[in-house]
């Protein structure tokens, strides 16, 4: 028997089956992971990542999957070995959640919306170790605390809805743990989550391996992910593996050229410093588009948004009164010039996704100002903001849900074309044609459909959609973060090539610092509904004032495997409810002025 | 609290909506008085009868006087029932009360319903969750047809044949009648083939598309049996469709029953109201539908209940208002 090895799966195949005959997965992957090791597997959507590390589970073949080669070593707790591939269901049963724990990717769906969390818990420690329902919840209470929630009592007895993202990942974890596996399998863990809270997940997890002692496979796209988490590390491209090794190895002498694409495609923070405009991405192994002008911003005014404020009601009563409202954007104001790239960033709840949609009006603000070439636009007529919206376009986060599934691509690009009478006929084909070439897609997928498309590949359509009546600005809500790294690397550099050659501006909506970085020239950092640091790129990023702004730049993991996450982040508070009662009227914003045109809020609440 | 005050105060709208349309419809199919003597009666009786009953009244007093009777339990007396005499301005003395002749029918209306919904709610469901947990398999094939059967038959052709081999050939059960328990058997296998059938459907839809849920791997990577992953995990999310498909075939049964009920000669109030009409029976008829309506109304507020106790969103939002 091997002492310090936990699992070794060797010439693992998974195949799916389909009507046109199996699928394969998984190729001919082989890994193993030591005791209280973590290890990481790394790919792109689609590399098999996830289906290796459920086939550990035997999870697999409730999707339908096939286990077709293989063998899954795994070192029980009372020291006996098992193949994890052969093992029959009863003994998979007292493996799973028992032995080996898991943890999904998305908190929000992972945790059963209809029982409380106290008796989700209390499930798994009465089927493995015959607890009692009493028993259980104190076993429950005591891995609440071990990671760090608040409140642990009153959270057994509230549903899965009634906690943030974190803390239901948090959950999600402590029930994985809860059984004292000598594996967990983490799935994406923080993937759906904010960046400082996904900081401080990916901190809980190093710290919790260390207090339990338990092995970790850790499965994730994010290169910096590694950097910070990972002792050795497992690369998969389409179904094999491409290389492995300890985590120095990978990340400063990669061998595979594979991994070195992968690696120079993350944007990294600090990239950028003392850079004076955005710059395009190198990517390794794709094709490469310098901007033929440099990516400077003009001078004149496209946009100017003044003390735009917009509040959800909150209805209750028999009367369906208006019992508070939601301040989704309190009183801001910024500017976007022509060639700019404006980037709003705040994580989730900040407002930043309802500014761009106001701005548009695409939800109506309930006051202030927004100036678009100099006019008016909350007050303009529908038929004429229809004229203005042609200048005004977007791009939304999701390529899957933007298209429409049923129409063929030509057609949707040729939309708004048709919707503005802009070109007909043999000119409106020319024009579509023209605009697949804008962005990079090969003509032969003009009369193609949405589902034959990669994600990346839609969201260019998409791009092109809104390229379509020459717009003058674009609202591109979280454009790029759906997308695998190499694949956002080339639709960051399309967006910055657009920039240069057809002068748009943008206002960038995106949670993540260190692609904003990349793209932008001015950054607005949105907090609760207020922009509380605004400024210049370098402004923002070489000397940020705000507290938050600080924080939200800490949380941004780096690809220094010497850096040690636990070290680098302190928690910052959840932001204040931005639910406040009906005919509350918050402070007017403040600013001090640090230097030209680098803003920081005073106000300490509002 | 406040929702439930709420759905109270619109399900009496409702109530009071239908009470006001059955009354002015009964003024519309003809002369009430003329109705009730039938077409021999002489001019003298049908005044008298006018003004015994306050026909005469214009008619907004005659819908208030309606309203504030039904109010205090009244809903007025029958024309035909409880008479050996020709009916005549000494009606309210010697007629019978509708509401009592209704009232005595639910009984029999609530034993029929409950007894199919006891065998339509298990079976279903049972069977559209084994179809779900197998989807593709030769028992969901099963369940597929056999629910697309219960849904399509001919409820009439049904009973028949099962008085044919169940009572006439085999003689196991009565052909109908009502007194034992075993009367219940066959009318309620009649009825319940229908509702079996919509409840499968529904619930292997619903629980087939929570089964490819997140949660559901959550809960079987916590290692849990199968049947608690199905029926305590994705079943209870799946509850809410379910549940309003019972509703609405709950409604059915207590106002729908009428060809079952004729066939297997069920005294309910289906068969009530199709003897109440073929005598122009009009206090009747309207007691009848308007019993009728408030059980409908009350089957919906159940339901409307029943989702807040399913799903914890509803119910914080309850707590919230």
């Amino acid at each position: 028997m091997n002492e310090g090895i936990l699992v070794r799966a060797d010439g693992l195949k998974v195949e799916f089956p389909s009507k046109a005959g199996p699928v394969v997965a998984v190729e001919d992957v082989s890994f193993q992971i030591g005791k209280g090791e973590i290890v990481c597997i790394v790919g792109e959507s689609g590399s098999g990542k996830s289906v290796s590390s459920y086939s550990l589970m035997q999870l697999t073949k409730f999707s339908g999957g096939r286990i077709s080669n293989g063998e899954l070593t795994f070192y029980r707790r009372d020291g006996t070995v098992v193949d994890l591939r052969r093992a029959g269901e009863d003994r998979m049963r007292r493996i799973r959640g028992n032995e080996i724990g898991m943890v999904f990717q998305e908190p929000m769906t992972a945790l059963n919306p209809a029982y409380t969390i106290g008796w989700q818990m209390a499930e798994g420690l009465r089927l493995h170790m015959g607890l009692t329902r009493r028993q259980a919840d104190k076993r429950s209470l005591e891995m609440l605390r071990m990671v760090r929630i608040s409140e642990p009592e009153k959270r057994l007895r509230q549903y899965p809805h009634e906690l943030s993202g974190g803390m239901r990942q948090r959950v999600v974890i402590a029930m994985a743990l809860a059984c004292e596996p000598h594996l967990l399998i983490a799935d994406e863990p923080t993937t759906a989550l904010d960046v400082t809270v996904q900081a401080e997940i990916l901190g809980l997890i190093d710290l919790l391996r260390e207090e339990t002692g338990a092995a970790i496979l850790l499965i994730t796209h994010d290169m910096a992910v590694v950097a910070q988490m990972a002792d050795r590390v497992v690369v998969m491209h389409r179904g094999r593996k491409v290389e492995d090794g300890p985590v120095r190895q990978i990340l400063q002498e990669p061998r595979h050229e594979y991994t070195k694409a992968l690696l120079a495609a993350v944007p990294k923070l600090g990239d950028m410093s003392k850079r004076p405009g955005p710059e395009p991405m190198k990517i390794i192994g794709g094709y490469e588009c310098a901007p033929a002008k440099p990516l400077v911003a003009g001078d004149s005014r496209l946009l100017t948004v003044g003390n735009l404020v917009k509040r959800f009601p909150i209805r209750g009563g028999i009367f369906g009164r208006t019992t508070a409202n939601v301040h989704a954007v309190e009183d801001i104001s910024f500017t976007v010039s022509e060639n700019e790239t404006l980037a709003l960033v705040g994580e989730s709840g900040s407002g930043k996704s309802v500014t761009g949609r106001a701005v548009l009006r695409l939800e109506e603000p309930d006051s202030g100002t927004v100036h678009f070439q100099g006019r008016d636009v909350l007050s303009l007529h529908p038929s004429d903001m229809r004229d203005l919206r042609r200048n005004m376009q977007m791009v939304f986060q999701d390529p899957y849900g933007s298209l429409n599934p049923q129409k063929r691509l030509c057609d949707q690009v040729a939309e708004p074309i048709r919707n503005f009478r802009l070109d007909e006929g043999s000119a409106l084909d020319d024009r579509v044609a023209t605009l697949f070439d804008r962005v990079h897609l090969p003509r032969s997928f003009l009369r193609r459909y949405p589902a034959e498309l990669s994600g990346g590949q839609r969201q260019r359509v998409a791009i092109a959609r809104a390229l379509a009546p020459n717009p003058k600005f674009i609202v591109a809500d979280e454009a790029v973060s759906a997308l695998d790294v190499s694949v956002q690397a080339q639709v960051l550099n399309l967006m910055m090539e657009l920039q240069a050659d057809l002068g748009i501006s943008y206002l960038f909506i995106s949670h993540d610092m260190a692609v904003v970085e990349r793209i932008s020239h001015r950054v607005a950092v949105m907090y609760s509904g207020r922009i509380v640091e605004t400024g210049s790129r370098r402004d923002v990023f070489e000397n940020p004032r705000h507290d938050y702004t600080k924080a939200l730049l800490a949380a941004v993991p780096t690809l220094d495997p010497d850096s040690s996450i636990r070290d680098r982040v302190k928690p910052i508070s959840p932001p204040a409810s931005p639910i406040h009662p009906a005919g509350y009227e918050p402070a007017p914003p403040e600013y001090r002025e640090i230097s030209s045109g680098h803003f920081v809020l005073r106000n300490a609440s509002w | 609290m406040a929702y439930l005050i709420k759905r109270t105060v619109n399900s009496a709208i409702i109530l009071l909506l239908t009470v006001s349309f059955v009354f002015f419809a009964g003024r519309l199919i003809g002369d009430p008085a003329l109705n009730m003597l039938g077409p021999g009666a002489s001019d003298v009786a049908l005044e008298n009868l006018r003004r015994a009953a306050g026909l005469n009244d214009p008619i907004l007093i005659q819908y208030f006087r309606y309203i504030l009777n039904l109010l205090s339990g009244d809903f007025g007396i029958s024309y035909r029932y409880g008479f050996s005499v020709l009916p005549s301005e000494k009606l309210s003395e010697i007629g019978q009360p509708v509401i009592e002749i209704v009232l005595e029918r639910l009984p029999a209306t609530f034993f029929l319903a409950g007894a199919s919904m006891g065998f339509a709610v298990p079976l279903g469901v049972i069977m559209g969750v084994t179809a779900a947990a197998n989807p593709r398999s030769i028992a969901d094939r099963i369940v597929t047809v056999m629910s697309l059967a219960g849904v399509s038959i001919v409820q009439f052709w049904l009973g028949l044949m099962l008085i044919v081999f169940f009572a006439v050939h085999l003689g196991w059960l009565p052909t109908g009648g009502y007194g034992e328990w075993w009367h219940v058997i066959l009318p309620a296998l009649t009825l319940a083939a229908r509702p079996i059938g919509r409840i499968a459907q529904v619930t292997r839809s619903a629980v087939l598309e929570e089964l490819a849920k997140p949660y559901i791997m959550t809960a079987r990577a916590k290692g849990l049996p199968p049947t608690r992953v199905v029926y305590l995990h994705s079943l209870r999310n799946a509850a809410i469709p379910i549940v309003t498909m019972i509703g609405d075939e709950l409604s059915a049964l207590l106002t729908g029953a009428i060809l079952v009920e004729k066939i297997f000669a069920w005294p309910g109030i289906g068969l009530l109201i199709i003897d109440s009409l073929s005598r122009s029976d009009l206090p009747l008829i309207q007691a009848s539908i308007i019993v009728v309506a408030a059980l409908v109304v009350c089957v919906n507020l159940l339901v409307d209940i029943a989702y807040r106790l399913l799903n914890p969103r509803i119910r914080i939002g309850k707590k919230e208002a």
